[in-house]
């Protein structure tokens, strides 16, 4: 099936939240909004200054007074301020809201404010311990211990006895790497419309825009602006991407415009353009990922030791979740008996950092699989051999001691990808290349991989999602979830979902606008967990439907469902036409009761997670994946580009060819563009290159053809077998591409982006220049002993 | 099914009666002082100046202000909220547009200098125009998705152009963060053979 949306998408006719017009039904014109912003790092606010130059009375003015309810954007924390009121921990942090029916005349009364702020002592770098007045977190924990300042979160993973692994290891590699953060630069920025609907202690707030996650909008709306749910509606309208960047940001925005409209009870759109979204908005974080590893003198894996820093930036945000995925992900898809690994993130004075497509596991898996190819280089094995003679078999066990038994063949999967790279052929080429050729350096480098699908742990059983399918009286259906679509393919997939299931033809399936006022939450749209988990609760809302029309599971045709559907409601007309003709007051004409087959989240049988001691089955189910890059390296520009690009995946079931495979590509591109171009300029904690002039996301002459293979094993609990493949592509590229340089000329890149600049650093490395990286730095090391040994950033160069 | 397409988001009220979605909606703007453009910059005047000029083919006139972009003339005067801005300073190509023969960022064009010339927006195309487009994966989040159907529009509609530079080349000028550009490439692909074998027959 072709994208249901597609047609409307590629002829404009699709809108989206700024191409809406508010209305004005009464209700004056709409305005637009603005934020002013903080332009010091930390400090506190001594004054904000109107100019009096600006005729203010024609402007909504709104801070941190104008909020009925907490001043906090709703998420784990509840840390991050809607608007500061005293002080500020980044730059960019927003104080004040103005609006006004001229966009230019905005632009104007945003400079004419002038917020003075008495800075204080803001962090830059969480690998340099804070001095005492830069401590801004973990300050009121009553047993205040030293290296805990500042720590949003810590999480630690033990499986059998580390120590006794090295004492008896005949080889230990160390080595550190370092991944910088990423903008996820949706094409579409964010947006939102609020307006008010109704009067007085019944007055609704609604907000539509650009978003992943209507609920958790929702429920910052609430808190904000202290309402029940039914005073708070959230629509998602179509969104231009969002690759995890309007997971929780959204919510922000969504209180600034609902504070507006609330303040000048008319519509308010706050739209902001590619700059402020750019400097403004939730990253990836960056990481530092600590590596200590026993082998025996086969190279097989005796004990894994790991350390993790995340940067968080000023606020909590989803960091430790993210963390979370990280440190699950970080001992990569190996078998090995002893594993310790320790997780922190860390406060900055960085803009937040926030949720992007791999949350987490792509920094752990870059250090992994990098560390891989260091193993083996230092112990003088084959890299494919060495990760073959590793590889999770069924039986063995994950680092958080989770028995891996889905009948995956995990080793075909890279028999796959290196088949179809012509990966001995092209090592034997490169050789006889980079032998004759002056300046050009060839080389290819491979990832082995796995990503989980779903919530960690517990976290789909707290989600309790919540699905319906609706009989319509005409015999169509309409699905009702929250999951939205931004680009990934849910009305595609849940159309198909339900018209198999139903046997109905796609067109008598409608699939409902994410509506809070109409849709149950069925979760956000996240962690891959769409179509293998919403989907199959879409499958089972359809059985449910089944059983309330009396009709078998399997034997009805889509046919008799729709002569079902009809006869219900013609039924159920009757009925009401009888009981008004028994009551005869004339009654109210209630719009019928909808028939809806509904369904809840079950989790899989024998699920089992202990989230004290971080151990259990993480996740219901694994995509395993093998990426292979080829690169080129001019060694007069420094400049890298990948030539060839493979990625074979087992996802359980392919759904939609198309449309998985777009999702497979589309993802690679982007860990291309965090592994070789998209690179940042910090200046006081924020992005000082934000324009896509200077941040650099591939184009189509930047990259080649991604070639994909999907094998299958269905996954009993996804929906027709699928599991989840949104995150899995972000994981692969940095360490294939970066292996790949690492073949191509024999260096030992050991963080990400690998910009000229970078590569000019490794092939002709200035001797006293100091190490990008913080393996220096006592604060990544937990314990004493993971100082020893320490090398410097370029290890073999 | 093209047109059932269209109806892939229902506004049917099913689960329970509320106000209808159309609170918002794709009406014009109805801004009762804007009586042209307010211009992207500060400094724009208050003066406006009539512009005539051919928009998909049709006459069209308009008042605009000497600040004013093409782009915010196109959505926000005369409704052709197809065309998008992604970023405002000519990088990502999203509100790419044909002006006489050449696809341009309307987010750097003045208004006023389409004056007395041909503009094309993505609201021209037709269904069966993209249909390989859409067969092949092109568009997901539809963002970048009418500038890049504008070249290639524009790119099909001059094979040529292929003999010289390679279809990547021609591309590069609208960032796409969804697709990695295979989806694209591979419609443009099927596109300029099909052109190739219609006018093969026609010929033969």
């Amino acid at each position: 099936m072709k994208r249901r949306e597609g047609l409307a998408k590629l002829t404009g006719r699709e809108r989206y939240v700024d191409d809406l017009r508010p209305s004005v039904d009464g209700r004056g014109r709409a305005l637009w909004a603005a934020t002013v912003r903080s332009s010091v790092a930390r400090g506190r606010i001594r004054s904000v200054r109107f100019d009096p130059a600006i005729d203010w009375d024609a402007f909504v003015v709104v801070d941190h007074r104008d909020i009925p309810g907490r001043n906090v954007v709703k998420l784990i924390a509840d840390d991050q301020p809607v608007l500061a009121a005293d002080r500020v921990r980044h730059v960019h942090e927003p104080i004040l809201l103005l609006a006004h029916p001229s966009r230019s005349a905005l632009r104007r009364a945003v400079r004419a404010v002038t917020i003075d702020i008495e800075p204080e002592s803001p962090i830059f770098d969480v690998c340099v311990p804070p001095t005492p007045e830069q401590v801004q977190h973990g300050t009121d924990h009553p047993h205040q211990e030293p290296g805990q300042e500042n720590v949003f979160k810590r999480l630690a993973v033990d499986k059998g006895d580390v120590d006794a692994a090295f004492a008896a290891a005949a080889h230990i590699v160390d080595g550190t790497y370092a991944t910088g953060s990423q903008e996820h630069v949706y094409l579409e920025p964010q947006g939102v419309i609020a307006h008010i609907e109704g009067e007085g202690d019944d007055d609704v707030v609604v907000v539509s825009g650009s978003m992943q996650c209507p609920f958790y909008v929702q429920g910052a709306l609430m808190m904000a602006l202290d309402r029940e749910a039914e005073r708070v509606r959230v629509v998602q309208t179509s969104t231009g991407g969002g690759f995890g960047g309007k997971e929780e940001f959204p919510s922000g925005l969504a209180i600034h415009a609902a504070l507006l409209a609330l303040k000048a009870r008319r519509p308010v759109k706050l739209i902001y353009d590619r700059g402020e979204d750019l400097e403004a908005s939730t990253k990836r974080h960056p990481s530092w990922v600590r590596h200590r590893t026993a082998l025996d003198a086969d190279g097989r894996l005796l004990a894994q030791d790991i350390d993790i820093v995340m940067d968080a930036g000023a606020y909590v945000t989803l960091s430790p979740v993210v963390l979370s995925r990280g440190v699950i992900h970080a001992a990569g898809p190996y078998r090995c008996a002893n594993v310790r690994i320790r997780g922190r993130c860390v406060l900055s004075n960085r803009v937040p950092f926030g949720a992007f497509r791999g949350f987490g596991a792509p920094q752990t898996l870059f250090a992994c699989e990098r560390h891989m190819d260091r193993i083996a280089h230092q112990l003088g094995l084959d890299p494919v051999s060495l990760r073959r003679v590793n590889l999770l078999r069924d039986g063995d066990s994950t680092a958080t001691s989770q028995t891996i038994r889905d009948g995956s063949d995990r080793s075909a999967v890279i028999d796959q990808a290196l088949a179809m790279a012509g990966w001995y052929e092209k090592r034997a080429a490169h050789r006889a290349f980079n032998a004759t050729e002056p300046w050009l350096r060839r080389g290819i480098g491979l990832a082995v991989f796995h990503h989980g699908a779903g919530f960690t742990g517990s976290g789909e059983v707290y989600l309790d999602s919540r699905v319906a399918v609706a009989g319509l009286p005409d015999g169509r259906v309409e699905v009702l979830t929250a999951a939205t679509e931004m680009g990934q393919g849910t009305i595609t997939v849940f159309t198909q979902l339900a018209a198999d299931r139903l046997g109905l033809p796609p067109e008598d399936v409608l699939i409902a606008q994410p509506d809070t006022a109409r849709v149950p939450d069925s979760g956000p749209t996240v962690a891959s967990r769409t179509a293998m988990i919403v989907g199959r609760l879409v499958e089972r809302a359809c059985d449910d439907l089944r059983d309330r029309l009396g009709l078998g599971p399997e034997a009805s045709s889509g046919d008799a469902v729709r002569r079902a559907i009809i006869a219900w409601h013609e039924d159920y007309a009757r009925r009401e036409q009888s009981s008004r003709d028994e009551t005869r007051d004339g009654g109210v004409a209630t719009s019928a009761p909808p028939l809806l087959g509904q369904a809840r989240y079950q989790a899989p049988p024998g699920v089992l997670w202990d989230d004290e001691r971080y151990r259990g089955d993480a996740y219901g189910a694994f995509a395993w994946a093998t990426y292979v890059a080829e690169v080129e390296v001019d060694l007069r520009t420094y400049s890298a580009r990948v030539i060839d690009f493979v990625a074979v995946q087992e996802i359980g079931k392919v759904l939609n060819e198309v449309l998985a495979r777009g999702q497979i590509q589309g993802g690679v591109v982007q860990g291309i563009g965090w592994a070789l171009s998209e690179s940042f300029v910090w200046r006081d904690g924020a992005m000082a290159n934000a324009q896509l002039t200077n941040y650099v996301i591939p184009t189509s002459d930047d990259v080649p053809s991604i070639r994909v293979a999907f094998q299958e094993n269905p996954y009993p609990h996804g929906a027709q077998g699928a599991k989840g493949i949104g995150e899995l592509p972000m994981d692969g590229p940095g360490p294939a591409i970066a292996n790949a340089i690492a073949a191509a000329l024999d260096v030992d890149p050991c963080e990400i982006p690998l910009t000229p600049e970078t590569l000019m650093d490794l092939i002709d490395p200035i001797v006293d220049d100091a190490s990008p990286l913080c393996d220096a730095d006592p604060a990544l090391n937990n314990r004493p002993s993971a100082t020893e040994g320490a090398h410097g950033g370029l290890i073999g160069s | 099914m093209a047109s059932s397409d269209l109806d892939a988001r229902s506004t049917s009220t099913v689960a329970r009666p509320t106000s209808p979605v159309a609170t918002i909606t794709g009406a014009p703007a109805g801004d009762d002082e804007m009586v042209c453009g307010e211009g992207s910059g500060e400094d724009g005047t208050d003066d406006c100046i009539d512009i005539e000029f051919s928009l998909n083919g049709e006459s069209t006139s308009v008042l605009v202000n000497p600040a004013d972009r093409l782009l915010d003339v196109l959505r926000d005067q005369l409704d052709l909220t197809g065309t998008k801005e992604g970023c405002g300073e000519g990088e990502c190509g999203a509100c790419t547009v044909i002006l006489d023969h050449l696809p341009v960022n309307s987010c750097l064009v003045p208004a006023y200098q389409v004056r007395g010339r041909r503009v094309e927006t993505v609201e021209s195309l037709t269904d069966e125009d993209v249909a390989h487009l859409h067969a092949s994966g092109a568009t997901q989040c539809g963002a970048c998705t009418p500038g890049v159907a504008m070249t290639a529009r524009w790119i099909v509609d001059r094979p040529h152009l292929l003999s010289r530079h390679t279809l990547r080349a021609l591309m590069a000028g609208n960032l796409c963060r969804c697709t990695g550009y295979d989806g694209i490439i591979e419609g443009i692909e099927l596109d300029l053979t099909a052109r190739e074998d219609a006018q093969r027959g026609s010929t033969g």
